[in-house]
């Protein structure tokens, strides 16, 4: 169940070009969060914004009750959340949304596609995953080598393939172009990132499992404002709610 | 009768705070944040004839203070809304108001007449109002005729009473409020969204997929006090003030104007706890300000007025 909680900043680090890491104390068990939910954010403390920010959760730490949350610097909101310290508080609504089945799943290997700050959840499914047994592949997606992240923790999990749009590091191109490329094994496939990606992602591999998590702006966060809803495939009134029934959706479930 | 309570047509509120349309769903997702029951009234999110799928995304932005919505309506019509949502709202002791929309006048007769007989509803917001829909909504809300027209045959199907939910994009609201009054309507529902636009610098385009939205939040509150005093000087039925309140010295501000409760939009995404909060803090503001009851402070800030202002 979602509960309103003021956490603590523990620690602050820039971990790519406007990229920003933080650790988060909170006073809460996570023992029911699963990889792929996400926190609600709110942004200052007056009225200056009245929308919470979806940030994804990249790690936790259940036995001290750290949360690893990973954002890019995009706006005001993000801009003012990169300022604070550490020490300050955070007003944030957890865990949001639904996260990645994967209890439900037998995944003897998994291949995990990411784009630019679609990349954090996929860290701590990685990290679920190998604990499960599974033998994991990623391929992380970022438009150029200074937003590069999270490459050498991906590569203590397993094999890592970095891909940026404009070739300054790693491959040349886009995340489909590497599973080309490496034609890897795989009994799912996850992925989060834009929905261009996602599309591209879910079209290559219609024929297989696969999960997606899906970005968009939100109003509420917990599913009464109907702000970020997605179609059903064939159906002209049938929805989902990004924010309360996913942003995890089985790849064939929501029209892209 | 505890100093919160208000009596309205077909509302005994334990106190003046509702939720606002469209920014509660149909009450389940806050539900895990409080106890319903605290709450003076709940407006559901408006019902239409058939199922609407709504706007394409993204159909939120934020704004200084603010924010822009164009959702478009999106709900699973009256039907469904009668049988799948409003059973849960018995679990809780708080009277359920429903927000009826259409494209055309049939169809709001249609809406009103299912959603009125059924006993989960104690009233009904007509919504002639809502900017982010192509056909019906605001069309009806912004000529005093048609408001008038929708007003009176939605009163002749309606078994609860009806608040009309008025439109700020017009010239002259007073025009439109004396028109629903004299059509028929036990109470004003004010306001709705002001429309509003923004647009992505990097993108070079406006971010909203339906390019206007509807601008709600504090940004909004001076337009909504300011049509509220003047409509109040004009109309004698009640008004439900909404339009960017967060505190509860906003919500003595609009019962000043003349509003007798009031309704909480945007500041629910904010803070989910708002409308328990505001309720809890309430009291203490009433008495800080000298005032007894809610009762006592209605349309209190007209005392001193020693004119009318002006009619637009």
């Amino acid at each position: 169940m979602i509960t309103k909680s003021i956490v603590k900043i523990e620690q602050i680090n820039e971990i790519a070009l406007d990229t920003i890491e933080m650790k988060l104390k909170t006073p809460i068990s996570l023992e029911e969060v699963n990889p792929g939910q996400f926190i609600h954010v709110r942004i200052g403390s007056d009225h200056a914004h009245q929308l919470r920010r979806p940030i994804s959760i990249a790690d936790l730490d259940k036995v001290n009750q750290i949360m690893t949350i990973v954002f890019k610097i995009v706006g005001s909101g993000t801009e003012i959340l990169a300022r604070a310290k550490v020490g300050e508080e955070l007003d944030v609504l957890l865990p949001c949304g639904t996260g990645y089945p994967i209890d439900k799943l037998e995944v003897p290997k998994a291949l995990l596609i990411g784009g630019g700050i679609g990349v954090p959840p996929l860290y701590y499914l990685a990290k679920q995953l190998v604990e499960k047994g599974t033998e994991v592949t990623a391929i992380l997606g970022f438009q150029a080598k200074e937003h590069v992240f999270y490459e050498e923790k991906f590569k203590a999990l397993g094999n890592c393939h970095v891909v940026t749009n404009d070739g300054s590091y790693g491959h040349q191109g886009f995340v489909t172009d590497v599973i080309d490329i490496e034609s890897p094994e795989f009994d799912y496939f996850f992925s989060c990132g834009p929905t261009p990606m996602l599309r591209a992602v879910s079209t290559k591999l219609e024929n297989s499992n696969g999960y997606i998590s899906l970005e968009e702006r939100m109003g509420c966060g917990v599913g009464t404002c109907f702000a970020c809803v997605i179609p059903v495939p064939g159906s002209a009134t049938d929805y989902k709610k990004i924010c309360s029934d996913g942003p995890v959706f089985e790849a064939s479930e929501v029209a892209l | 009768m505890s100093n919160l309570a208000v009596e309205l047509p077909g509302l005994s509120l334990k106190n003046p705070i509702m939720p606002a349309s469209g920014c509660f769903g149909f009450g389940r997702e806050y539900s895990n944040f409080y106890d319903l029951s605290r709450l003076g009234a709940v407006i559901i999110k408006a019902a239409t004839g058939e199922a609407r799928f709504g706007n394409a995304t993204p159909r939120v932005a934020e704004t200084a203070s603010g924010m822009l919505n164009a959702i478009g309506l999106q709900n699973p019509g009256v039907e469904k809304i009668i049988a799948e949502q409003l059973p849960f709202f018995r679990n809780y002791d708080t009277p359920i108001i429903a927000n009826v929309a259409g494209s055309t006048i049939e169809e709001y007769e249609l809406v009103a007449e299912a959603i009125s007989n059924s006993p989960d509803i104690a009233a009904i917001e007509l919504n002639i109002s809502c900017p982010n829909v192509k056909e019906g909504g605001v069309q009806f809300g912004t000529d005093p005729v048609l408001a008038s027209e929708v007003t009176r045959r939605v009163k002749a199907k309606s078994k609860v009473p009806v608040y009309v939910k008025l439109s700020p994009n017009v010239t002259n609201i007073v025009d439109i409020a004396t028109a629903v009054e004299a059509a028929g309507a036990d109470g004003l529902s004010m306001i709705n969204t002001l429309t509003g636009m923004q647009i992505d610098l990097n993108a070079r385009k406006p971010i909203l997929a339906n390019k206007i939205g509807g601008l709600s939040g504090p940004a909004i509150k001076p337009v909504a006090i300011r049509m509220i005093y003047q409509v109040k000087q004009h109309v004698s039925i009640p008004i439900i003030g909404m339009g960017g309140i967060t505190t509860a010295e906003d919500v003595l501000e609009f019962l000043l104007a003349g509003s007798s409760a009031v309704a909480i939009g945007t500041a629910n995404f904010q803070n989910p706890l708002i409308c328990p909060e505001i309720i809890e803090a309430l009291p203490a503001v009433l008495k800080k300000y000298g005032f007894s009851s809610i009762q006592d402070a209605i349309g209190k800030g007209h005392e001193h007025a020693t004119a009318n202002i002006s009619r637009t």
